[in-house]
């Protein structure tokens, strides 16, 4: 971790050294950050002046605040001058639909998967791709948009959109708020959003697949979706990255806002690359995830599959301030090899009758660290709340560890906690169990550990369960399982 | 079906089979009696493959092939069921999954395609009303929960669908009320077929009462010091193992422990 005066020191000598880049109208940014930088990226996205002003006020922000310290992580220090903050694939032309996308990046996209085209004729889900930082190509925008569903990049939506985007930025997630969140504000490069208008149900699940490509570059995206009164949305993100020596930072910022009676379901399948077996290089994932319950009887929940990145810093949490309100977070969290994940979630209960489940499930193998750490927070006049919370801890092997951190503050005698936890190994005798009845050890793990995690991947859209359960088995190096 | 010749097995250092030989034909069911200690699970874990049991010497041929040498998987798929003194729980995987991937893997091993999914059910229905079964504890995970006397059933219940050539049932009967223990033998009973042999490892008489073995076998110190047939069994129940510890002149090494 860098100490304040290294950091000035470094953005001293960066200013120096790369001066001013007005000039510049390559697609990757200089390395290394400055006000410059803010601006050369606000340019590039052709920002109104108000938008930039944010940006600046964050970035001046940032400067006074210091990297966090107190996760259960450790890492050699980040020199943010080190990182190149904007980099663009270089489209020919203006990007209007799926056959304007380049067809490298498109093949890219094949090989991880999600064929666009396909995605759009069967499985109804409307993709905003985001490779390193332009959002590539949103599909099904039109049928979307005769329900008054905007669902676009997050450029878009500050040209298209700008008083919601006014009115709703910052509003969950202040810039502020902390470090890698008051990084995101000033450089954020693109990301998605959706709004859905009052009493309407989003007929598909919106998802966008976001992949780090470029060598050094940070990937910042920047999330907000906004469910109307009576809305209902399910939002499903993927993340992939491909194999670099070095370690890349990944920073977003994901806001949510129910409002009246409205729901919102954010899905998260993280597998970003997780460094070798020997633990070099990989992405340090450092997010910001939350969702306000703004209205009566509105609902947020989160749902994460988390198995990749060398690093994870990630608590989705939910602001219950409508009264009935309800906030859900269901996440699975496994680390092998040398990974570390320090996760868990916030539920802040300031209505009254509000509700909040928390499900967790962390699976530690090779020597991975896993941590679970969460708070729920009963504010005062916050009567008749209610919350469960569960997290279990899954061992495999004799090499890994599994810590929790659970706390809990109750301002109000009307509330009724309840809070579970459980540790357990995956043992000699139950793979030698399933070995006797001719499933092979690597199967049988496999087995164990879906089983373990069920509760969860019950929460997850269906083809999303059945890759997170892959998913699952790659990342514990049991290839050749059966699915 | 099942050849040991001279079999020596160490469990943590100590040598606890000290050369058995056996050998079972199809259609015979064979009983292993013997006091605490004897090495009656040791006999049924190494021929299962439990890793943590090294076999320092002897052999043991399945059909002809070396049953040591193959993975514990590879010997379940072969035709070995080993029935569990204490099931494991697996929560989160249904009974119903589970059987069905040991099921599979066994038949991908044989070449046989996999199982379709209504004939599944259909075969779990079959087996559970074979046994007396009632086949709704298919959908709760893995033994999860699962008193002791269920767990033994599981046992038995799994047994049926996969219909093993060599049933080795490691002390079944151990820790079931009367009713139970009907239900196990039953199992046991309607299993019983000319191609299939059975080596069951017992404590007590009483399932001997329902399972009439061929032969029964005494291991005493890790060796099998008295062979017979059922009234051996009863024997035994009536006058303990004292007389044969009498007959048999016991080891040196023996007398520490």
């Amino acid at each position: 971790m860098v100490s304040k005066s290294v950091l000035q020191e470094q953005m001293a000598k960066q200013e120096y050294k790369y001066g001013f880049v007005s000039d510049l109208d390559e697609d990757i940014a200089p390395k290394g950050l400055n006000e410059d930088i803010v601006r050369l990226i606000s340019r590039k996205k052709n920002e109104p002046e108000w938008f930039l002003e944010w940006r600046l006020r964050a970035y001046r922000h940032w400067l006074t605040m210091k990297e966090p310290k107190w996760s259960n992580v450790t890492y050699p220090p980040i020199n943010y001058q080190d990182i190149i903050y904007y980099a663009a694939p270089k489209p020919k032309k203006p990007v209007n639909s799926l056959d304007d996308v380049d067809p490298e990046i498109r093949n890219l996209y094949a090989k991880l998967g999600i064929p666009l085209q396909e995605q759009e004729r069967l499985a109804g889900v409307a993709v905003d791709a985001v490779l390193d930082s332009v959002s590539v190509a949103t599909t099904f925008k039109d049928r979307l948009a005769e329900l008054g569903i905007v669902f676009c990049s997050f450029s878009e939506a500050v040209h298209e959109h700008p008083e919601l985007v006014r009115k709703y930025l910052g509003t969950v997630v202040p810039f502020n708020d902390n470090f890698f969140a008051g990084l995101n504000s000033a450089v954020f490069s693109d990301g998605s959003f959706a709004y859905v208008p009052p009493g309407v149900r989003c007929p598909m699940e919106l998802s966008t697949y976001f992949r780090i490509n470029a060598q050094d570059t940070g990937q910042f995206e920047r999330t907000l979706i906004i469910a109307d009164e009576g809305a209902y949305v399910s939002y499903l993100e993927g993340c992939t990255a491909p194999i670099r020596d070095t370690n890349q930072l990944h920073a977003a910022v994901v806001e949510l806002i129910a409002l009246d009676n409205a729901e919102i379901k954010y899905s998260t399948i993280q597998n970003w690359y997780p460094g070798d077996k020997n633990g070099k290089g990989g992405i340090y994932n450092f997010v910001t995830k939350r969702g306000k319950a703004l209205g009566a009887n509105s609902k947020v929940s989160w749902t994460q599959v988390e198995t990749g990145s060398a690093i994870t810093w990630k608590y989705p949490s939910c602001i219950l301030q409508g009264d009935n309100s309800v906030g859900e977070f269901y996440s699975v969290a496994l680390v092998n090899n040398y990974q570390q994940a320090d996760t868990g979630t916030k539920m802040l209960h300031i209505g009254k009758n509000t509700r909040s489940t928390i499900i967790s499930k962390g699976i530690s193998a090779g020597y991975g660290r896993n941590t679970y750490r969460g708070r729920v927070q009963i504010h005062k006049g916050a009567t008749n709340a209610r919350n469960y919370s569960q997290c279990d801890s899954l061992l495999i092997g004799s090499t890994c560890a599994a810590f929790t951190f659970p706390d809990i503050q109750v301002q109000e005698p009307t509330a009724q906690m309840e809070h579970e936890a459980s540790t357990s190994k995956i043992g000699e005798e139950q793979l030698f169990y399933c070995q006797a009845r001719g499933i092979t050890p690597e199967d049988a793990t496999n087995m164990i550990v879906n089983g373990f995690c069920k509760q969860v991947f019950l929460k997850l859209p269906m083809e999303f369960a059945v890759e997170a359960q892959k998913l699952i088995g790659v990342s514990l190096n049991l290839e050749g399982t059966v699915g | 079906m099942l050849e040991i010749k001279d079999l020596h097995v160490k469990v943590a250092g100590k040598e606890i089979l000290k050369g058995i030989d056996l050998s079972i034909n199809a259609g015979e069911v064979h009983a292993v009696m013997g006091p605490n200690g004897s090495g009656k699970t040791t006999l049924a874990q190494v021929l299962a493959g439990r890793l943590t049991y090294e076999v320092t010497g002897g052999q043991a041929r399945f059909e002809g092939k070396d049953l040591l040498a193959l993975k514990p998987e590879d010997r379940a798929r072969e035709g070995v069921f080993m029935a569990f003194q204490y099931p494991v729980e697996i929560p989160g995987v249904s009974n119903a999954y589970f059987l069905k991937a040991a099921l599979n893997a066994i038949r991908k091993y044989r070449g046989q395609e996999e199982i379709d999914a209504m004939d599944f059910v259909t075969l779990v229905q079959d087996k559970a009303k074979l046994l007396g079964l009632d086949e709704t504890f298919m959908k709760r995970g893995l033994n999860e929960g699962f008193s002791g006397g269920e767990k033994k059933k599981n046992e038995v219940f799994q047994m049926a669908v996969l219909e093993p050539k060599l049933c080795v049932l490691d002390e079944t009967d151990s820790g079931l009320d009367i009713d139970a223990l009907r239900v196990v033998a039953n199992g046991i009973n309607v299993m019983r077929s000319p191609n299939r042999a059975m080596l069951v490892v017992t404590h007590y008489q009483r399932l001997l009462d329902y399972v009439v073995p061929d032969f029964v076998h005494v291991l005493v110190d890790g060796k099998i010091v008295k062979s017979g047939d059922a009234d051996l069994a009863r024997n035994l129940e009536k006058h303990g193992y004292g007389w044969i510890l009498e007959e048999t002149p016991r080891p040196p090494q023996a007398a520490r422990a």
